[in-house]
């Protein structure tokens, strides 16, 4: 522990030297800084995985453009997928879950603070590791490169002959690193949960955000191990002479494709899940209602996790399964739009007759709701493995998925960051700027998105790095370029909303929000030590029956 | 420690559904049937020191740390042998019957698979070793008995998943 001196809030800290302060978050093993460690560097990773996301936008702006070349291209979109997966929505999500996990269920801190600390120190240089391919992707005498195969990687593309230099290596080993970091992390969650829940917390009162972190932690163990194993044999194919991908010694690149998307697919609900989580916490109280439906909820969420799990080969359906094998997971694709749904209407059954208060995070709050409803349905229409057949690898994916993850998860993250933004650091983030913020990226975001969806209708295939002209695609890509900007202007915007209100910002107080849950009844930042004094819950809604003594939700569990 | 079992389980499946995917898949030879032996006293060997760890655990619950002890180092012995005996068969297979880990995808996955599982085992022996260090200075007694219950849960798991390989690989691999 960093120091183990109590601190009295309110009370004025002496100015420390700032070598001491960096060597105090260095060494750290505070969950509430590491959380914001973890989300700091997904910040940082975020804004690399933009610039390349710009990269592309700019050289597919017109047809035969030569902004950047073919290679660059590949590395471009190679690394701004495994980037933005792995090293920005995966640590921002487990940020939030070191910070508030602890907060909401009355806890000291995670069950483990040095794994946690290790886990992601492990993520962190994961994603330094990966980066380091710029320089020592071809080894020392050549000029560096960073992975281009996709970040799929798919075998034989991954194997030595077709990526040569280490380029592939640095891949495998970031993933392999940060894989193990999620796991340790994973495994933190799931003991603290279980574990150190206080007085009166029982596993029927948690608030969702606990529960929808408990599903994730439960499905990073089960999903991002396959990957793990992958990689494994990958580094065993480039270095022992292995031959599991090698399809000339009787190998299968198909099972690469079946081990990567065992990962893949739950991966995705990994991310969305705590993001429902977030939803499930912000909507209630900018609805001034509590959350409809709790049990089902939990059940919904559950049953996600588990479905989730045998969904994987929809990712795969051109590469020629048999029939059987295309229904089954055609079927169980559907099957997950049936929970995902149920919580669609929980949420709206929670804003319905509320006094519905449109502050930013609910304005992000809102916008997830009806961008995740779009990215389902086109989900539903090509989880029709006839229809996929027909769009897979075309733009219309690109569209899709991009739906989910920048409409669905990262609106979810942005009013997560103005929900908790009070409690980290004490200080509000201000309502114009966010504003700002909103309506420029959800005009920058549809202007991408919902047209990025006809070039693929078009025929335009992805991970081009140009195109003929005189197709009908010029037009179209390049309103989706300016959308891409108008999204990145939208992010300057946010950053500096982020850096200007934690130095002018309004002072938040304990409960600027009006909420219920634990975290608000400490002050904001929190001490070190959490909880002066354990407390002991009655109810879903601790602080209401603190704040309403005359009607307390306990009366009606 | 049971999450991390979750997980590991997870990579082993992946492992064991590779080997039993490319079962019969090779090219070139040897193959399974022409070269493997099986490795029935090492196997005892593994499977009866969970026995032992389990009355070590027991018996450190109990104060009786002398039993403990020597219960413990019987587990390290035992584990040990069962290493040897992979060493032995490995050492067998690469200099006699020319079985490396890049001759066909039988090599491939049977080391990967049994080499898995090996390091599985040395991890855990390590971790047995620092235990009976802290015990024969003294320093192991009922407060650690928590901390060598979760230990021997991670040995128990080895053990099945020898059960596993073992069965896959020695019984429907042949």
């Amino acid at each position: 522990m960093s120091s183990n001196a109590i601190t009295i809030p309110g009370a004025r800290i002496e100015a420390k030297p700032w070598v001491d302060e960096l060597h105090q978050w260095l060494t750290t093993v505070d969950h509430k800084r590491l959380g914001i460690l973890y989300i700091l560097s997904s910040l940082l990773f975020l804004a690399v995985g933009g610039v390349e996301a710009l990269i592309i936008r700019i050289q597919l702006m017109h047809s035969r453009n030569n902004f950047v070349s073919p290679e660059v291209f590949n590395r471009m979109f190679t690394m701004h997928g495994t980037t933005m997966i792995f090293f920005v929505a995966m640590p921002v999500l487990f940020g939030f879950a070191n910070y508030l996990v602890p907060l909401m269920i009355g806890a000291r801190d995670m069950a483990f603070p040095r794994l946690n600390a290790f886990s992601f120190w492990l993520s962190f240089l994961g994603g330094l590791l990966l980066y380091f391919s710029f320089l020592g992707g071809s080894g020392l005498y050549g000029a560096g490169s960073a992975p281009d195969v996709g970040w799929w990687s798919y075998a034989p593309l991954g194997a030595r002959a077709f990526s040569p230099g280490h380029s592939s290596d640095y891949w495998t080993l970031a993933l392999l690193v940060s894989g193990f970091g999620s796991i340790g992390t994973a495994i933190n969650i799931i003991a603290t949960i279980l574990c150190l829940r206080c007085p009166g917390m029982k596993i029927n009162r948690m608030p969702l955000l606990v529960w929808m972190n408990l599903v994730m932690a439960g499905m990073v163990l089960l999903a991002i191990t396959p990957l793990s194993a992958a990689q494994i044999m990958l580094l065993i194919d480039r270095y022992l002479g292995g031959h599991f991908f090698d399809t000339q010694a009787g190998g299968s690149a198909v099972l690469w494709m079946h081990f990567f998307w065992i990962f893949g697919h739950p991966e995705v609900y990994v991310l969305i899940i705590p993001c429902f989580a977030f939803m499930s916490e912000i909507i209630p109280v900018f609805s001034r209602k509590p959350i409809f439906g709790y049990p089902v909820m939990v059940a919904a969420t559950v049953c996600i996790g588990f479905v989730s799990m045998s969904v994987w080969a929809h990712h795969m359906f051109t590469i020629g399964m048999n029939s059987y094998a295309n229904s089954f997971f055609t079927l169980t694709t559907m099957v997950v739009g049936i929970p995902t749904g149920i919580k669609i209407f929980n949420w709206i059954g929670t804003m319905w007759g509320g006094r519905i208060q449109f502050k930013t995070p609910m304005l992000f709050s809102i916008g997830f709701l009806f961008q995740f409803l779009i990215a389902g349905l086109t989900g539903i229409m090509m989880a029709a493995s006839p229809f996929d057949w027909q769009l897979s690898l075309s733009y219309f994916v690109v569209a899709h998925f991009h739906y989910v993850i920048v409409g669905g998860i990262l609106f979810a993250l942005f009013a997560a960051f103005y929900y908790w933004y009070p409690k980290m650091t004490g200080r509000m983030l201000s309502e114009r700027l966010g504003k700002w913020h909103f309506w420029l990226f959800l005009i920058g975001f549809h202007l991408t998105f919902d047209v990025m969806h006809i070039p693929g209708v078009l025929g335009m295939p992805r991970r081009i790095y140009t195109y003929e002209p005189g197709r009908g695609w010029d037009t179209l890509n390049f309103i989706i370029s300016i959308g891409a900007f108008i999204q990145a202007l939208a992010i300057l915007v946010f950053v500096a909303n982020l850096i200007i209100s934690y130095f002018k910002g309004a002072r938040a107080g304990n409960d600027p929000w009006d909420a219920w849950t634990l975290e608000w009844s400490i002050s904001s930042p929190p001490p070190v030590y959490n909880f002066a004094t354990v407390s002991t819950v009655a109810s879903r809604r601790p602080l209401w029956d603190l704040k309403h003594p005359e009607d307390p939700d306990s009366r009606y569990e | 420690m049971a999450g991390l079992i979750m997980a590991e389980s997870a990579i082993f499946t992946i492992f064991v559904v590779a080997y039993l995917f490319y079962l019969g898949k090779s090219i070139t030879g040897p193959t399974p049937r022409e070269v493997l032996e099986t490795p029935i006293l090492y196997t005892i060997c593994l499977l009866s020191s969970s026995l032992t760890i389990h009355f070590a655990a027991k018996s450190l619950e109990r104060d009786y740390t002398r039993l403990f002890l020597g219960l413990w180092l019987l587990t390290i012995a035992l584990g040990g042998l069962f290493l040897y005996g992979t060493a032995q068969e490995w050492h067998r297979l690469i200099y006699e019957r020319g079985l490396t880990i890049s001759t066909n995808l039988f090599g491939t996955t049977y080391y990967s698979l049994v080499g898995l599982h090996a390091f599985h085992v040395t991890a855990g022996l390590i971790m047995l070793l620092v235990v009976a260090t802290f015990g024969f200075t003294g320093r192991m007694g009922v407060n650690q008995s928590g901390r060598v219950a979760v230990l021997s849960m991670y040995w128990h798991f080895v053990d099945a998943v020898w059960v596993v390989v073992f069965t896959v690989v020695y019984v429907l691999g042949r």
